[in-house]
């Protein structure tokens, strides 16, 4: 096979050993890679209703068919796959950097860990050799120190490094996996599912060739997608970034700040993207292969958080500053290196801290809760101190590091109305109450409320839809982008390069094709989208979800946007979301309870997994 | 014979420079017909994720490497400065792995025999294919011209703006 390295991986920490299974070219095919293998991988190697924190949840590391060329962003990416410990249904997050590339040239397209270690330790993976090292000395240490460290170690400082920090090792139901310093597969805490399983690191170093069916045609195409990539399709990623993202969904009504109390914000020229540009970021970096790079390095130049360092995109921004009510740039980079250095996700750290600030407004929580911290919206430098908290899991860190979900249910006293999430996984930066089409995509989103699963927002911020009311038959669109998006996250392209592909499917078919040789049509293409959704579907429904899990946060249905916006008064209704979700499985090819249908199962090619939805149709 | 004044080698600009290794892979695949960073002529260097840089040969005047070798396997073109290496001599032995200052010289992984930048004939194709254009082939005179029209902007910035 081309592109593929036609090797899967399998790692038992419990007993150390290893073994290596072919990839099959018909499960390539139908899977693709990425987050579709390893969907596919989970749903095969794990029982239904474990215990995500468990031993017999596998961790599914994978690649894509793209990893290791020099297709731009396709060439570097990786996905982790596991039960999500916030949800109990699919956990999936994706990464880019350098450290998927390592592990195709060493000659895999997927790791199923499986076991527990007894002891801390990290595996090795050199081309064919794999070993179980002793991680003692890195307990406690960050991703950064922990990848330097193994770097030193090990003694070759190409190695790159996957690796959880101390709230993953804490078992932070938020923890991520952090690759290359700054990037993370951050969401659906799959860092606690590898900290459960005593795995510290996974460090690679590939030395092998990877090769392409067509170079020639390849490089070709290649070479146009380097034309695009200067062009309008990702100009905002190479200029403002993604936080140009604040002032346009304030200018919306769609910036939800203070835990969603408000849906515009009053700092938003603090901490929008033209302010962060001017005066904090300091060098734009991009990822291996990548020919439009996003990666806005900013370092705070003064202040009580002087030199710090660190990433920044819309999202981690959002949700640590708006969204906590929070307008002081430092102390927002400050929150982001924290939770780069204890590894937990920034997105779901800001919106619990907004959680933890809206409790303490309404007395849910006091200063005998928070340890005498005024948890005040606003108050910036407790922010940060929070953030501290929960990755160190101490005082009420230790319970907020267990998610919204859970932290609001141990916290009790109506703290549920105020946990902004959907299965468990926290919100995103959308105020989805005035932007309906995006609404039913965070509902249906099978990781849980994510704008990434489906990119239905983008219908409606171009105004290509009436965001403010959901019209029958527009299922069709979310369903359209939701199977481009989990064929993006397959192939492991990344999604700020969406733009480029200007035939969508059939360019990506045709790239896909050169790539692998495999020859796939635009509608194959897609179709493969369509089963990988409903596969995901399908592991959800094995693990008890029904309708009833495809919700919407408590505020986002109970509290109209009150501002004085164009989205003014917009809140999404039990009824309404109903009627969207009877149009989306009738679409989909699902019963009223969201099951899907027998002939829908067999049409896609998933008849060995029919058992699941015995008794359910 | 041209001097060190005139030849031309791949340069890379940091302040341009993103780390993203196209030119790694082109390299690669121009050399060897497969993606492979190991067997590129020119190196990325990433420190602290700002700090990117690749590396490549220098064509350094009477090259050290050259001299290091004790089996005479490398030699310097006199026409081009570029450094060129007999792999029937090679044996890998890397003495002028340890000569070369800039690590522009690796062993290759096959091959077990040193290769070196030798700029695609005065046409390197990763400056070609650089997407942030931060790679040239340039004389170092050059260079220093660039480098002095910078620095003066920078000093007459303000002005320059008026």
């Amino acid at each position: 096979m081309f592109g593929y390295a036609g090797r899967i991986l399998r790692v038992n920490l419990s007993t150390g050993k290893t073994a290596i299974e072919p990839l099959k070219e018909e499960m390539a095919k139908k899977y693709i890679g990425g987050i579709g293998l390893g969907i596919r991988l989970l749903i095969d190697n794990s029982k239904p209703g474990i215990d995500p924190l468990s031993p017999e949840n596998p961790l599914i590391l994978t690649t894509g068919p793209f990893s290791g060329t020099v297709a731009p962003t396709g060439g570097n990416g990786h996905a982790f796959v596991a039960k999500s410990p916030l949800t109990n249904g699919v956990g999936e997050a994706k990464s880019h950097g350098f450290f998927g590339s390592e592990l195709k040239r060493a000659g895999y397209d997927a790791v199923i860990f499986e076991g527990k270690a007894e002891k801390p330790v990290y595996v090795w993976i050199d081309d064919d050799s794999v070993q179980l090292m002793d991680a003692k000395h890195f307990m406690g240490k960050s991703p950064q120190e922990t990848e330097d460290m193994i770097r030193e170690e090990l003694g070759d400082y190409y190695i790159r490094v996957a690796s959880i920090g101390l709230a993953g090792e804490k078992l932070s139901r938020i923890a991520c996996i952090i690759n290359d310093k700054t990037r993370a597969a951050g969401r659906c805490g799959l860092g606690a599912v590898m900290g459960s399983k005593n795995l510290k690191a996974i460090a690679v170093r590939g030395t092998k060739n990877v090769d392409v069916a067509k170079p020639e045609e390849f490089l070709e195409f290649v070479r146009v997608l380097h034309e695009r990539m200067k062009g309008p399709a990702t100009v905002k990623y190479r200029t403002l970034g993604t936080p140009q993202n604040v002032l346009v969904h304030n200018s919306l009504g769609a910036l939800p700040t203070r835990n969603f109390t408000n849906a515009i914000f009053e700092g938003a020229e603090k901490v929008s993207g033209e302010y962060l540009n001017e005066r904090f970021v300091e060098k734009i970096v991009g990822c291996s292969s990548c020919a439009m790079r996003c990666e806005h390095i900013t370092i705070v130049p003064e202040g009580p958080y002087k030199g710090t360092m660190a990433r920044v995109e819309y999202e981690p921004l959002w949700a640590l500053g708006p969204h906590c009510g929070v307008d002081r740039m430092d102390a927002i980079i400050k929150a982001i290196d924290l939770c780069n250095y204890y590894g937990i996700d920034a997105i779901s750290a800001g919106v619990i801290v907004g959680f933890a600030m809206d409790c303490y407004e309404h007395g849910i929580l006091t200063n005998d809760d928070t340890g005498g911290l005024d948890l005040k919206f606003g108050n910036a430098d407790e922010m940060v101190k929070v953030v501290e908290m929960i990755g160190k899991r101490e005082g009420l860190g230790d319970i907020l590091a267990e998610g919204v979900k859970r932290a609001a249910e141990i916290i009790g006293k109506g703290a549920e109305k105020y946990a902004n999430h959907i299965k468990g996984l926290e919100m995103t930066g959308y105020d989805i109450r005035g932007l309906k089409t995006a609404a039913l995509g965070y509902a249906v989103s099978f990781r849980g409320a994510d704008h990434n699963r489906h990119g239905a927002y983008a219908l409606d911020i171009s105004g290509k839809t009436n965001r403010f009311k959901f019209e029958k038959g527009r299922s069709k669109l979310v369903i359209e982008v939701e199977d481009l998006y989990t064929i993006i996250d397959s192939l492991i392209v990344c999604k700020f390069s969406r733009g480029v592909y200007y035939k969508g499917f059939d360019d990506l078919a045709q790239y896909y094709t050169l790539v692998t040789g495999i020859g796939v049509t635009a509608e194959e293409l897609r179709r493969a989208g369509e089963r990988i959704s409903n596969l995901a579907r399908l592991y959800n429904i094995r693990e008890g979800f029904t309708r009833k899990d495809d919700h919407l946060p408590i505020k986002v249905m109970s509290t109209p946007i009150p501002d004085e916006t164009v989205a003014k008064g917009q809140y999404v209704s039990q009824e309404e979301l109903d009627f969207m979700l009877d149009d989306y499985y009738e679409h989909r090819g699902w019963t009223r309870e969201g099951v899907p249908k027998l002939e829908k199962i067999k049409e896609l090619g998933l008849e060995d997994l029919a058992y699941v939805v015995e008794g359910k149709i | 014979m041209s001097r060190i004044h005139a030849r031309k080698f791949v340069s890379d600009d940091p302040d341009k420079c993103v780390g993203c290794s196209v030119c790694e892979y082109i390299c690669s695949f121009e050399k060897e017909k497969t993606f492979n960073p190991l067997k590129s002529r020119i190196r990325v260097v990433r420190l602290d994720t700002t700090i990117n840089m690749s590396v490549a040969c220098r064509l350094c005047e009477d090259a050290p490497c050259v001299a290091a070798c004790p089996r005479d396997a490398l030699r310097q073109s006199e026409e081009t400065g570029v450094i060129i290496v007999d792999e029937d001599k090679c044996n890998g032995c890397g003495w002028c792995i340890e000569a070369c200052d800039y690590g522009a010289i690796m062993l290759h992984p096959d091959k077990k025999v040193v290769f070196i930048c030798d700029t695609c004939d005065g046409k390197p194709k990763c400056v070609e294919w650089c997407p942030e254009e931060a790679l040239s082939f340039i004389t170092k005179d050059v260079l220093a011209q660039k480098s002095r029209i910078s620095a003066v902007k920078k000093l007459f910035y303000e002005a320059l703006k008026t």
